[in-house]
């Protein structure tokens, strides 16, 4: 048993020192008839390190790693590359096995990470503060539902028919609970997002409205106008990002005037992993809402030398001190996940963040070009940033179930997004990163075309 | 009187500039291997990047108008400075791979190294998680073995793997009581939860629509069983119990609450949180809890990472299985693991899920080191890991509790912390004191002031990765500091000296909050 340092002599010196015959002597208070006699039944004997990794790797290799095949899927998770040294750092002791910096004095790494983090995020977002991180973009998005309620005292929903469907399932799930009342709508197959139809649905008694930008179907809709038609009622834009390389290419939320951008950091250092643990990104454009925000926020201090450090702070705000008025649960966060964000994004820089995002565009472009050619395939959107939609004729699920008995990843069907409407049948989400190649589309133009035919 | 000074202690000069370091002032402000590290807006600007990209000149795009024109003010490094920033920054914190962190509840024990090997394995990394099914039989045969052996461990009928941490987990847990309580019509509106209780319990219950009400405990530090029956009726939803508890007690009438909740039509919760204590001695499930939230990373070890990624799988009795939340994989009898969705639910008989805590399938990174924990250690192991994280507490409670007041050190053995209070201390010196002077000692702190019901609470959790000899060394650091309290060693109340910062002012980040890097040339 590799990981447990006691040895026999050990623990006899102890049960000593403790005044106990024996270990069961520790375990008095646990009723006699409950307690289990030996090892429990069904789980194998302690296993070498060998075997162990012998075991994962077989099911591992169960699995059809996105390196190993033309990849094409996105809908809320992207493949990018991720340069080595990220992975380096996130593995170092001292950040990897550190708990919650509940001790400033010797977390000032933890912190200072997390104080760059929170300013790169509220940069990019256009905010003027951003959290530690919360689980995923799918609890942050219901996160900010529940602060708007909070900021407006209101309890009606309404959320963009183009918001990813597991988001907007998430939210009505938590609304059951809370009573909010969720205004929800399914995409139209249509080439540029139904701006109006949304405003339409703003009332008097609108808590907030919740728009996915870029949306699931990849179009970029214009939030100025939505900011401006929600604030007319009093209510709370809500903007959700699942793609931050998109955010080197098009405008901030907050520079167009979204009150609260929420979205999924995964596409910046994590990884696909299938589908976590990733990074629920927080922020809000104006601080007085700060108050009201779920969550950590590290803030900078002097110590008693008067020389600059972080601690966490606003936590009258938390579950440890407010206990069940706190403005959430939330403990645990997605530190290390926040960590290796912060580090690609380091990396990237500024200049790196918008040529990466140029690329991704540019090859996109070209990748929804060469689909378009493919008889019976559509490509819908009149705008798109790595992510698009192709509209055919026929059951795309079916498609993609095909292609990946070929070795093709080739998107995500609306068809798996949302099973019951026939009418988006047809749709094939395709997302196209640096890590594609035209090889890659020439493979999936040609594989489209044989399964059409 | 002074106390006689037992530990050899003497009185130091507190620091009035840089008084208590006799050497020069660096003009960097570093020392030696203690290393200033300015913030990344500090040391770069917006034009460096250390990825190498092509430039895509404009030309046409179909940004629908949108393309961002004003900068975002990202400062970006090559890869050596970004490597040397982080790991300068790394080295300001402390962390287990660097000693004992008896950080009480929290459950801070050594992070494999195999686990890290294993859940970056190409299989489980680079899958993205609506990959058609047949291409990720191994990773949902993952979520599976896991979810078998969580069942099995805890003697339980299902469990939800979906929750992302302990409190998403409690949040899973407390619904799927919800559900349960609505479809036989009878909703309740009050969730009964120990002062003792992680400040995630009432939070959980407020957020999913309750009434927090207290049930107050027994001198010995445990639930009052006749308080809590005189409480009970056909409004409580639930009762949420820590067990082993707090204060670090095992409920000995688990079975006596969980029957008494039961007869009022109610719900057991079990926090989880101290599983650790139990895993492989007795089942949850046998003393009659509903639903317990595991911490992947208290329990099964995975990195906490200086907070977070957690997973908090939810094992659930037969009664609220069958309102778990949907994705969760299930195994058919010819052995292929299926995905359950909204789609497939109803051929799987699961039509009552309560809905949909999280986009995806939960958090797979945690699932595979987890796995490869449990697999590592086996029925054998996990059961010595329980003995000895309780053998470790115990060690160190009898080892110091003639100088550290333990409230509850007479209600019998811990399990796997320890709890002391502050009485005893020399008038003006407090746990916090304390605790900032066994940092000068080269250990993280103990949890400080939780639980709530005992005055200055320091929570000590060793675990069972710590040897002899390692828990010997802390123990002689705890007992100089305890000392020093008890002495009334006034200069405790400036520490740490040694540490990376002295102490921070916690008021003035609260009272003018700076939560965001803003260039002091612009402002």
């Amino acid at each position: 048993m590799r990981y447990l340092p006691l040895t026999d002599t050990d623990r006899s010196a102890m049960l000593a020192k403790i005044g106990a015959s024996s270990i069961d002597d520790l375990f008095v208070d646990v009723p006699q008839e409950a307690r289990l006699s030996g090892p429990i039944e069904g789980l194998p004997l302690h296993a070498s390190e060998m075997a162990v990794e012998q075991h994962m790797r077989r099911l591992s290799k169960k699995n059809l790693a996105a390196a190993d095949a033309p990849f094409f899927l996105g809908a809320g998770a992207y493949r990018h590359h991720v340069p080595a040294s990220v992975d380096h750092v996130i593995q170092r002791g001292e950040f990897l096995t550190a708990y919650t910096p509940y001790q400033p004095e010797i977390a000032q790494g933890t912190l200072q990470m997390l104080f760059e983090f929170q300013s790169q995020v509220a940069r990019l977002y256009g905010c003027a503060v951003a959290n530690a991180s919360m689980y995923d973009g799918s609890t942050a998005c219901w996160e900010a539902v529940a602060m708007a309620g909070r900021v407006t005292r209101r309890k009606r929903v309404v959320l963009s028919g183009a918001l990813h469907p597991h988001y907007a399932e998430v939210v009505r799930t938590m609304a059951k609970f809370t009573e909010d009342e969720i205004a929800d709508a399914l995409p139209s197959l249509q080439g540029t997002p139904d701006n109006a139809g949304l405003i339409a649905r703003i009332d008097d008694d609108t808590s907030c409205v919740v728009v996915q930008y870029p949306d699931i179907l990849g179009r970029i809709p214009d939030l100025a106008a939505i900011a401006e038609a929600a604030h007319d009622k009093g209510a709370l834009l809500i903007a959700v990002n699942t793609e931050p390389v998109a955010l080197g290419a098009i405008k901030a939320p907050g520079e167009l005037g979204a009150d609260i951008v929420v979205g999924e950091g995964q596409a910046i250092g994590v990884g696909l992993q299938f589908g976590g643990p990733y990074l629920g990104l927080f922020a809000v454009r104006d601080p007085k809402h700060v108050r009201q925000m779920p969550g950590r926020l590290c803030g900078e201090t002097v110590d008693a030398e008067g020389k600059r450090g972080f601690v966490l702070t606003l936590s009258t705000r938390e579950q440890h001190i407010r206990r069940e008025k706190a403005t959430s649960n939330i403990c645990t966060n997605s530190g290390l996940c926040a960590l290796a964000f912060s580090v690609h994004m380091t990396l990237l820089g500024e200049e790196g963040l918008r040529r990466l995002a140029a690329w991704n565009h540019a090859l996109a472009c070209k990748a929804a070009d060469r689909l378009a050619q493919v008889p019976g395939v559509r490509v819908l959107n009149d705008s798109f940033f790595n992510e698009f939609t192709l509209v055919i004729d026929g059951d795309a699920r079916e498609i993609v179930r095909k292609l990946a008995d070929g070795g093709i990843l080739a998107g995500v069907s609306l068809g798996r997004l949302y099973p019951a409407e026939d009418a988006l049948k047809g749709g094939l989400l395709v997302a196209v990163t640096e890590t594609t190649t035209e090889e890659d589309v020439e493979t999936l133009a040609s594989a489209l075309q044989e399964a059409l035919a | 009187m002074n106390a006689p000074n037992k530990s050899g202690w003497k009185p130091e000069m507190t620091a009035a500039d840089d008084g208590m370091h006799s050497g020069p002032q660096t003009v960097t402000g570093n020392r030696a291997l203690m290393l200033e590290e300015p913030l990344i807006f500090e040391l770069a600007g917006t034009d460096t990047t250390g990825v190498d990209l092509p430039e895509i000149g404009g030309g046409a795009n179909r940004l629908g108008g949108m393309e961002r024109t004003a900068p975002i003010g990202l400062p970006g490094l090559s890869e050596p400075e970004t490597v040397r920033h982080y790991t300068r920054l790394s080295r300001q914190n402390y962390a287990i791979d660097l000693g004992l962190f008896p950080l009480g509840s929290c459950t801070m024990k050594h992070n494999p190294r195999l686990n890290e090997k294993v859940a970056r394995m190409p299989g489980f990394a680079d899958v993205h998680p609506l990959q058609p099914v047949s291409t990720v039989r191994g990773a949902l045969e993952v979520i599976n073995e896991l979810a078998f052996w969580l069942i099995d461990l805890t003697g339980m009928h299902g469990v939800a793997m979906s929750p992302k941490a302990g409190a998403h987990g409690e949040l899973c847990g407390i619904l799927c009581i919800r559900a349960a309580l609505e479809a036989r019509g009878d909703p309740r509106e009050v969730i009964l939860v120990p002062e003792s209780a992680h400040g995630t319990n009432p939070a959980t219950a407020a957020f999913a629509g309750y009434r927090v009400e207290n049930i107050p405990a027994n001198a010995d530090g445990r639930v009052d069983l006749e308080a809590l029956k005189a409480r009970l009726g056909p409004d409580v939803a639930a009762v949420m119990i820590t067990n082993p508890n707090t204060c670090g007690l095992f409920e000995r009438d688990m079975k006596a609450i969980s029957d008494a909740v039961h007869a009022a039509g109610g719900f057991v919760y079990c926090d989880g949180a101290n599983f650790n204590a139990i895993v492989g001695k007795v089942r949850p499930g046998d003393l009659g809890v509903d639903a317990m939230h595991i911490n992947l990373h208290k329990t099964f070890s995975t990195p906490h990472g200086g907070g977070g990624p957690g997973s908090g799988p939810v094992v659930l009795s037969e009664a609220l299985s069958p309102f778990g939340p949907l994705p969760f994989t299930a195994r058919t009898a010819e052995g292929v693991v299926h995905l359950v969705e909204e789609e497939n639910a109803a051929e799987f008989d699961h039509t009552r899920a309560f809905g949909r805590m999280t986009a995806f399938h939960g958090q797979m990174g945690m699932f595979t080191r987890a796995l490869a924990y449990i697999l590592s250690h086996g029925a054998d192991g996990l059961r010595r890991v329980a003995e000895d994280a309780v053998l470790n507490a115990n060690y160190i409670l009898r080892s110091v509790e003639d100088l550290l007041e333990a409230p509850f050190g007479k209600s019998g053995p811990c399990m796997h912390e320890a709890l002391f209070s502050d009485a005893g201390f020399s008038e003006g010196l407090s746990t916090l004191d304390l605790a900032k002077s066994l940092v000068d000692e080269g250990y993280h702190p103990m949890t400080m002031y939780f639980p709530l019901v005992v005055h200055g609470a320091m929570l000590v959790e060793p675990t069972e990765t710590e040897s002899k000899s390692g828990l010997d060394q802390f123990i002689a650091a705890l007992r100089s500091v305890a000392e020093r309290a008890r002495a009334g060693d006034v200069s405790m109340k400036q520490a740490p000296y040694y540490a990376p910062r002295r102490r921070l002012d916690e008021t003035l980040a609260a009272r003018k909050p700076v939560l965001a890097w803003s260039d002091p040339d612009s402002a």
